[in-house]
């Protein structure tokens, strides 16, 4: 039923009660470091996008990875959440974090509706209930009026954070933004490591043992789900700040077909992984945007050889390597 | 009358595609994400063996369904065949890198204007039936896809071979200690159903104009079909896929701006009140 | 008075900047940013990269002291991608102007991206309106074409030929809608009148039973408020239908000459369309288009015929100002008219709309048709000045 290959090893097994290991510790107190200085090396919109979309994968393989749910749908809850920021931001007047706020909300109660049905079914249903009904979504975005159809919401304005600190320089919203995605997969990386966590991969490895155990199994996939579907949400929002825009892009099927890419190159059910998987695969279609179509081919052969060859991700192999769960 | 008719045109792709999807996941319990580029492949390979080899219309309503389904095997022995022994979502992921492979390589060297398929001219024209007027080669359509699907079902639970078919999905371990060639028959059910798919994309070539995303759109609906439908069933997906094609092209008349999403309406009900689909077996 | 004071700094620029233009190049880099992998990758796409630098060439950018350099991307139709590349190029990259950018949406976005950092962005490839009214800037260049200006051009030509009864089939999204506003507009206003219209999901491969609701209405001329593959599907299955043989003619208000390439003559024949630029129109398109055949293995659309256009003006803009400053060179460009061998002569509108002759067109027969592009032949020429919509005072930027 997992995805994992050796999901009888504990390798990614950390007690709840120990708190943070060290070497986890120390990797996210480094990455905290590189990204303070990051925006000053590289171009900061780019790295901006980089941890949108970090996020974004992080909130999908808590789905995937730890609630062993493949969802194939998950740009309508980061595409709804863009929509409802930018038209917070730019109709009503809200200001950046409440307009974040509203957006992630937005997908948590689309979250809500289509769990509740899709968890119903499993493994390759569940896949596909979710692609249904996250191209709802899309027609729904495509035809009303407040998301501007093919045009998207343009020219979102990027307002005062707390109604004080202006965010037009693109340093300031740099570090508005890793606070809201490093806040983000921090707290993701709670959610597994907590007790919810463990029950969460004791359904996973097993659902019929985790039923007769007196779990209510499909209220914590429908939480899991919920959950995702949030931190999805909050990464679509605080995306639509980022490019003073949301568009149909962000709501289309082939959105959810990357945040897929993302987790499992990088390596699902790592905790790291998905941050390395978006950083990649963004990191290729902006360097490799003048290669045009051949985007899309390069695409689906990391996918195949993923798939293939590499099942474990990048992240994953390294883990393996070193003994320790990363 | 003549809107209901038209549905059922569109109702025969959708039942020849998720009776491909269906008899597919039969057997390698796969969900061939690669469908829809599949049968976009099976209608680039009509228009190519006309403009480059000039074979007509009906000779390649044969040999690119063929052609389609030899690159079906090939993919099921060099890369699906790998994935048996994981859980089935690898097979749904890595079709999914196919499709996206196949309809990125076609839209660079064809780009996405589309090529035009001109209607073979045995059926050209059409006749008018008073209530409306029908393209003759619509009514191919209909009549191709009836013969090809209730073909497939006679196959599979009529005859021997269907038998070994059905028994190798229920248990291929014993199947397989009758002497049967297991492994073989699921590459040829492979080859098959992506066969279906090609000759779909055939079919539809005079009537759609033949681009490389004309299968990525089309896919989803017909997933939705096959959810519907449940996968249990060979004429549970054949009469699901015909079924809803006649309600949405009722959709189209009397509130079009919901035809699209109608099917994935239907989905979500069907879901609530019988998760497992209209003919389908518990998963 | 402010033409005045624009064409005074023009002559200043140019009195001053003449001695030093011998002494220092200017560096001017033309990002052309445009779909490259999706459904405007023929009309636009590597076409209109070819076409800018043959405008390079022509203009002899070198010779007059301008170091030119061409650089191209992929927005892949995604406003995101596109604002992405485009902040980079001008930020880092040094890029003076951003060249083509078909889809409304990127377009609008890049828009105002350019506008911030005070460069030029020659719009050659979008259609929507919005460019030079709602959202208007005055570094916006939108030089080919509009959305109002095709639905313009074909709702009054086939109104007046004596198609009254519209009936249209709109793709149901905002840029459908508002192709059908403007036609309704321009139908009823020349004495026509829509008698039905239905909204078509988007994107849509079956038209059949749309069409069979038009067939119904007793319409004369059925509109099609839709764009790409939806025309090319509902036009294939209009012949198939025998739509248009029964009587019913077919008005495209936005097809391109690739599209019409796609469906053949057989099946487009008698199809109406609005187009800037047609390349079987004089001697000088021929010649050009051979040129440009050449590279590309097909012939220009309007799009990559209006990229080479434009950047043919600002090149000439950027050599009179000495400068690439996004307001000084609009201002230059607005202040002086244009005549080319694409295009023919015309001028910039304040609010930055590019007002040159539209024409009707109508697709060949089969039997009229005597080779694979030989598509068109020309039914009216509709003067720049009734082609476009007229200009809002509040976007007016040689005033203020």
């Amino acid at each position: 039923m997992a995805l994992t290959e050796n999901q009888g090893d504990e390798r990614i097994h950390v007690p709840p009660s120990a708190g943070m290991p060290v070497l986890h510790k120390v990797i996210f107190l480094v990455l905290l470091a590189f990204l303070m200085v990051l925006p000053f090396m590289v171009y900061p919109v780019f790295a901006m996008k980089v941890m949108c979309f970090a996020l974004f994968a992080a909130a999908f393989n808590l789905l995937l990875g730890f609630g062993g749910l493949l969802s194939f749908g998950h740009a309508a809850f980061f595409g709804t959440a863009s929509y409802v920021a930018a038209h917070a931001a730019k109709v009503w007047g809200l200001t950046p974090e409440l307009a974040v706020l509203a957006g992630t909300g937005a997908a948590a109660l689309l979250g809500l509706a289509i769990g509740a049905l899709a968890v119903r079914r499993q493994g390759i249903y569940f896949a596909m209930v979710t692609l249904a009904f996250a191209q709802m979504v899309y027609f729904f975005a495509l035809q009303t009026e407040f998301t501007g159809g093919e045009d998207g919401i343009q020219s979102v304005p990027r307002g005062d954070l707390f109604g004080l600190i202006s965010l037009q320089d693109n340093i300031a919203l740099y570090f508005f933004v890793l606070a809201v995605t490093f806040g983000g997969v921090l707290f993701l990386y709670r959610i597994t490591h907590s007790p919810f966590g463990q029950v969460l991969k004791a359904i996973r490895e097993n659902e019929a043992r985790a039923i007769s155990l007196g779990y209510n199994v499909n209220r914590y996939k429908l939480l899991v789900f919920v959950l995702s579907a949030t931190f999805a949400g909050l990464a679509g929002a605080t995306k639509s700040q980022v490019f003073q825009l949301a568009s149909l892009t962000d709501v289309h099927w082939s959105m959810s077909g990357e945040v897929v890419l993302m987790t499992l190159l990088g390596g699902m059910g790592t905790i790291f992984g998905p941050l390395v998987g978006a950083a990649v695969i963004v990191t290729m279609q902006n360097y490799l945007a003048t290669f045009g179509a051949w985007v899309t081919v390069i695409q689906g052969v990391i996918f195949v050889l993923s798939v293939l060859l590499f099942r474990e991700g990048i992240v994953g192999v390294i883990s393996r390597r070193f003994k320790r769960p990363l | 009358m003549g809107q209901l008719f038209l549905g059922l045109i569109n109702g025969s792709f959708y039942a020849v595609l998720s009776l491909g999807l269906a008899v597919i996941f039969g057997l390698l319990n796969i969900i061939n994400f690669a469908h829809g580029a599949l049968y976009m492949m099976g209608a680039f390979i009509g228009w190519m063996l006309l403009n480059y080899a000039g074979i007509g219309y009906w000779p390649a309503l044969i040999l690119s369904p063929l052609i389609v389904g030899g690159f079906g095997i090939l993919l099921e022995r060099t890369m699906l065949s790998r994935l048996y022994h994981l859980d089935h979502l690898y097979g749904l992921l890595l079709t999914f890198g196919l499709a996206l492979i196949i309809q990125g390589l076609f839209r660079n060297y064809y780009g996405i204007s589309g090529m035009s398929y001109q209607i073979p001219a045995a059926l050209s024209g059409g006749q008018n039936l008073g209530f409306m007027f029908l393209p003759n080669y619509r009514a191919w359509v209909v009549l191709a896809s009836v013969v090809v699907c209730f073909g497939t079902w006679f196959m599979i639970e009529r005859t021997r071979l269907g038998a070994y078919l059905r028994a190798a999905t229920e248990n291929p371990v014993l199947v397989g200690a009758f002497g049967i060639n297991v492994p073989l028959m699921i590459t040829l059910t492979y080859g098959f159903g992506v066969a279906l798919a090609a000759f779909a994309g055939v079919l539809a070539a005079p009537i759609y104009s033949v681009n490389p995303n004309m299968g990525a759109d089309l896919i989803i609906v017909v997933f939705a079909v096959v959810v519907i439908g449940g996968m249990g069933s060979i004429m549970g997906a054949i009469l699901t896929g015909f079924g809803l094609g006649l309600v949405e092209g009722l959709a189209r008349v009397f509130y079009p701006e919901g035809s699209a999403v109608v099917i994935f309406v239907i989905m979500a009900i069907v879901l609530m009140i019988k998760p497992e689909g209209l003919f389908g077996r518990a998963v | 008075m402010i033409k005045r004071l624009a064409t005074c700094t023009t002559a200043l620029a140019l009195i001053a900047g003449a001695p030093t233009l011998a002494l220092a190049d200017i560096d001017v880099k033309l990002g052309v940013l445009n779909d490259r992998s999706g459904v405007y990758a023929d009309i636009a796409g590597e076409g209109s990269v070819i076409a800018a630098r043959m405008a390079v060439e022509d203009f002899d950018a070198a010779g007059k002291g301008l170091n030119v350099e061409v650089i191209s991307a992929d927005h892949q139709n995604k406003p995101d991608v596109g604002s992405n590349i485009v902040r980079q190029w001008l930020d880092q990259e040094g890029v003076t102007a951003i060249v083509d950018v078909p889809t409304s949406s990127v377009a609008l976005a890049v828009a105002q991206i350019v506008a911030d950092a005070n460069k030029i962005f020659l719009a050659s490839g979008p259609g929507s309106t919005a460019l030079t009214r709602e959202q208007c800037a005055p570094t916006t260049i939108h030089w080919t074409y509009d959305t109002a200006a095709l639905a313009n051009g074909t709702g009054k030509a086939v109104t007046d030929a004596g198609g009254k009864k519209w009936f249209f089939l709109t793709a149901d999204y905002a840029f459908g809608h508002s192709l059908e506003e403007n036609t309704t507009k321009v139908v009823e206003a020349n004495g026509g009148e829509v008698v039905g219209s239905v909204n078509v999901p988007f994107p849509a491969t079956d038209f059949s039973s749309f069409l069979l609701q038009a067939q119904g209405s007793g319409a004369d001329v059925i509109g099609l408020a839709n764009a790409g593959g939806d025309t090319i599907n509902a036009i294939k299955q209009a012949a198939e239908f025998g739509v248009t043989q029964a009587g019913q003619k077919l008005a495209g208000l936005l097809i391109f000459i690739n599209d019409v390439h796609a469906l053949g003559p057989q099946t487009a024949q008698g199809l109406q369309l609005t187009s800037a630029f047609y390349w079987d129109t004089d001697d000088a398109t021929r010649a050009w288009t051979e040129r440009f055949e050449k590279e590309r293995g097909a012939k220009p659309s309007m799009i990559t015929a209006g990229v080479y256009s434009s950047v043919l003006h600002y090149l000439a803009a950027v050599e009179a100002t000495g400068s690439t400053d996004g307001d000084k060179v609009a201002a230059w460009m607005k202040a002086n008219p244009f005549e080319d061998a694409l295009l023919g002569k015309g001028y910039v509108r304040g609010d930055g709309r590019g007002i040159h002759d539209m024409y009707l067109y109508e697709v060949k027969s089969p039997d009229e048709s005597t080779g694979e592009w030989d598509l068109f032949k020309k039914i009216s020429t509709i003067p720049g000045e009734e082609a476009f919509l007229p200009m809002l005072p509040e976007c007016d930027f040689t005033k203020s």
